[in-house]
């Protein structure tokens, strides 16, 4: 399952050159690199969100795979009526070819809007994949929150302000509540070295059935970064283990990167100014405190259900 | 040899779905609709059809799973009614902007609130912008040929538009009533394979669907579905002149039921018409020139022929099975348009009925004639059987 | 020289019905798109310090490292290049510079050439 980026260069991406996404955004490296080690031809079903406006600003398609949108909520059940017309016609001789099906959704139209028709998608052990690409916030309408946006957040819908210190609430475990389906291939990953995400997702899109890849992006606009830090962060957010980067194959747990310090979750926080408010006055003394008990203990739950432990 | 047998308005529909064959049927239950994927479903248990059957979560993930398999290619049937296709709602432009040719059968149930589960055309009425084609069945017999019409008319070339092949949620749904069905070849070879255009599943030839457009393009692309509705007026005919050859049966887009030389018409859609078309018999046997004007083809509506049918008639009224809230009721907007732009001041009086399944009964038939002959018209909607 | 897209031809449509059906858009017309416009600062790459690691290459959201056909880098495909400093960053051999845009375009350009 080893890629070797060599391998690639000469490899036409799915997504062209000339899409609008922002310098330095996550998501276009993120399909890059997911879509890279998958050999037969994929259809794409894209929700609502920075990915499916920027790369279809009509009539400049950045696609150079048939890709169809509808619209936010919905790629779950969109994925699936690609898929369910793709069986139909093989079944009756109409098509002859492998075709894969891949859905990109942000985690707004993944853990909040879209969360029925994706779970209805996995339940119907459908043969696709779903990409979530979390970037934390509803971005494309200016970063209101979302469930996946992290606790102590400022998002334009959760600010920080005199009365508050951002987001109250953790993110939602979506990639808990995905592997909940018991479908064959969860996974849970980040830009943070050169082939991880196109590991996991080129072993998600050939496992038959319905498969899961949430991938952390950052967003460079409102994670409020230098947009040249894309790995740097996604490093961090995997060394801090605020976002632990694991798979579930067939419901066995397994951890796929272990840092090798324990590294303080402010090293993650501080780089970006939607926490900025973290680090001024006593008040965000006792979120950060939290948002640290947080991850310690989710760190623990996932090292029990992976049945790991962690000297450091 | 078509053969004939009892059956319901649900599953009439559902065995000409199951002649068809489509290749994707994704649909949710709700009531009065329910029968027809429930039937369809147990085809698939016994292999009468090899659809693939999508058992999906809600109605909003039938309607985008019909469009993306019809994008993809695939020949798509599915049906709902009342909340389920409000559900929808957010999506139907969508099918309409794709041009995908799905063929849906809506059982007319009200909206709720208050919940009620018996018919009336708010559902329906609903949707009349959503670019869809909106044909309204009297009986089970016209909602089973007008499914399989519906095939040839929604893949016509020049049409490439999504059909709504309406029938009332219990009344025509769940009656049970003599229908005559083809053979199962006679279906087969009418509607034919499907030739999709721009399939999503042709990797050679990829297409974008639903880009993002801006204001430079929106509007010429809203402008081609209109051009597409004007298309159905045109080839309509000719695609029910060819269902007529291998059932004996014409559907018209208007039903006129002595409307010729009618004085006085009621206009009415789906299974009112056959109280209408009663009471009309009746008086004509005392001499008053009543008639009966069925809008079977609602979208894309036909104005100028309304206008013909309507033009002698001393007065007219419209019976609408849905409100329009603080407007004019939808199909009276209609006719008064129409009216009006043919330029004829004829009086018509809008009159609202059967909300939430309130029975219709030939005597408020028999006394909006006898209003309408004795000049009782306003421009104030009426409500018949409303306890006032 | 990539074939840069063909709905860019379609330009403003002189009337509705020059507008593909349905909304559909074809091909990788977005190649058309000349994104380098975008750009304040832009990558210089130097050949020499350059070990084609491909770790820029592959972290590029743009995939604007031109390589060859033998995963060798050969330059930055500035008609996409927006600027992000992400290849500079990552590079293990400091291979690759940002520089001011307004050096190489724009009034008194053309000093350092790419």
């Amino acid at each position: 399952m080893a890629i070797r980026i060599k391998d690639f260069t000469e490899k036409e991406s799915p997504l062209t050159n000339g899409h609008r996404m922002c310098p330095g955004c996550g998501a276009p490296t993120a399909v890059h690199q997911g879509l890279m080690g998958v050999e037969s031809p994929v259809v794409v079903v894209n929700a609502t969100g920075c990915l499916e406006v920027s790369t279809t600003v009509y009539p400049f398609s950045s696609w150079r795979v048939p890709w169809i949108h509808t619209a936010f909520e919905n790629a779950g059940a969109g994925v699936s009526g690609v898929e369910a017309a793709y069986v139909a016609l093989k079944k009756r001789g109409k098509i002859d070819k492998e075709i894969k099906f891949v859905a990109f959704g942000g985690d707004g139209g993944t853990y909040d809007i879209g969360l029925q028709s994706l779970s209805g998608a996995l339940e119907r052990g459908q043969d696709f994949t779903y990409i979530c690409y979390n970037n934390g916030g509803y971005m494309n309408t200016g970063a209101q929150r979302s469930s996946a946006t992290p606790k102590g957040a400022n998002a334009t819908t959760s600010p920080a302000g005199t009365a508050s210190a951002g987001k109250p609430q953790k993110p939602k475990d979506l990639t808990a509540i995905v592997e909940a389906h018991h479908i064959p291939y969860v996974a849970q990953t980040t830009l943070f070295n050169a082939t991880d995400v196109a590991e996991k997702v080129k072993r998600a899109v050939e496992t038959p059935g319905p498969a899961f890849v949430n991938i952390l992006v950052p967003c460079v606009l409102f994670w409020g970064i230098d947009p040249s830090l894309q790995q740097d962060i996604c490093k961090l957010a995997a060394d801090t283990r605020f976002w632990p980067v694991y798979e579930v194959v067939d419901g066995v747990w397994k951890l796929t990167y272990k840092p090798k310090k324990r590294v303080p979750i402010e090293e993650f926080l501080k780089p970006q100014a939607r926490f900025r408010h973290l680090f001024k006055g006593d008040g965000s003394k006792a979120m950060l405190e939290e948002i640290q008990a947080d991850v310690d203990a989710d760190w623990q739950v996932i090292l029990d259900r992976c049945g790991e432990t962690w000297e450091v | 040899m078509p053969r004939r047998e009892i059956t319901s308005g649900n599953w009439a529909f559902a065995e000409a779905m199951r002649q068809i064959n489509p290749d994707v049927v994704a649909a949710y239950p709700i009531t009065p609709s329910t029968d027809i994927p429930m039937k369809f479903a147990d085809f698939v248990a016994n292999g009468k059809v090899d659809t693939n059957f999508v058992t999906v979560e809600s109605e909003h993930s039938a309607i985008t799973a019909s469009i993306t398999a019809s994008a993809a290619g695939a020949r798509v049937m599915t049906a709902s009614s009342a909340n389920g296709v409000a559900l929808m709602h957010e999506i139907f432009p969508i099918a309409g902007c794709f041009r995908t040719p799905i063929v849906f059968g809506l059982v007319n149930r009200c909206i709720g609130a208050p919940i009620n589960i018996h018919c009336d055309h708010s559902d329906s009425m609903a949707e009349r912008d959503a670019g869809w084609i909106h044909l309204y069945c009297e009986d089970a017999q016209e909602a089973y040929d007008t499914a399989i019409l519906a095939i040839r008319l929604a893949e016509h070339k020049d049409v490439l538009s999504p059909v709504f092949v309406c029938q009332d949620g219990f009344i025509t749904s769940h009656g049970f009533e003599p229908v005559e069905i083809l053979e199962d070849s006679t279906v087969k070879a009418f509607v034919g394979e499907r030739d999709a255009d721009f399939p999503l599943l042709d990797v050679d030839n990829p297409v974008t669907y639903g880009s993002f457009a801006m204001s430079e393009y929106y509007f010429e692309i809203k402008r081609q579905q209109v051009e597409a509705m004007k298309n159905v007026l045109k080839v309509y005919d000719g695609v029910a002149k060819d269902y007529e050859a291998v059932s004996g049966r014409f559907y018209p887009k208007l039903d006129r039921y002595r409307t010729e030389d009618a004085d006085f018409i009621v206009v009415v859609m789906s299974s009112a018409s056959g109280v209408v078309k009663d009471v009309v018999d009746e008086l004509r046997e005392q001499g008053i020139k009543a008639g009966c004007l069925r809008v079977r083809m609602f979208r894309p509506f036909p104005a100028d022929e309304v206008a013909e049918i309507l033009a002698g008639a001393k007065a007219v009224a419209v019976l609408d099975r849905a409100l329009s809230i603080g407007g004019t009721a939808p199909l009276a907007a209609e006719i008064k348009s129409a009216l009006y732009d043919c330029g004829k001041n004829i009086p018509v009086q809008s009159c609202v009925y059967g909300l939430g399944g309130r029975d219709f009964f030939p005597q408020y038939a028999r006394e909006l004639f006898m209003d309408l002959a004795a000049g009782k018209v306003s421009r104030e909607e009426r409500y018949l059987g409303l306890l006032e | 020289m990539k074939d840069r897209g063909n709905s860019a031809e379609m330009g403003k449509p002189k009337k509705w019905q020059d507008v593909p059906m349905g909304g559909i858009a074809f091909g990788s017309s977005a190649e058309a798109v000349e994104t380098g416009q975008w750009r304040s600062m832009r990558p210089v790459w130097d050949g020499e310090k350059c070990i084609s690691c491909l770790l820029c290459w592959n972290q590029c959201p743009d995939r604007s490292i031109l390589t060859d056909g033998n995963g060798k880098v050969t330059g930055i495909d500035t008609f996409y290049c927006k600027g992000c400093g992400i290849c500079a960053h990552i590079c293990p051999k400091k291979a690759i510079e940002m520089r001011p845009e307004s050096e190489f375009t724009g009034p008194g350009a053309g000093a350092k050439g790419e």
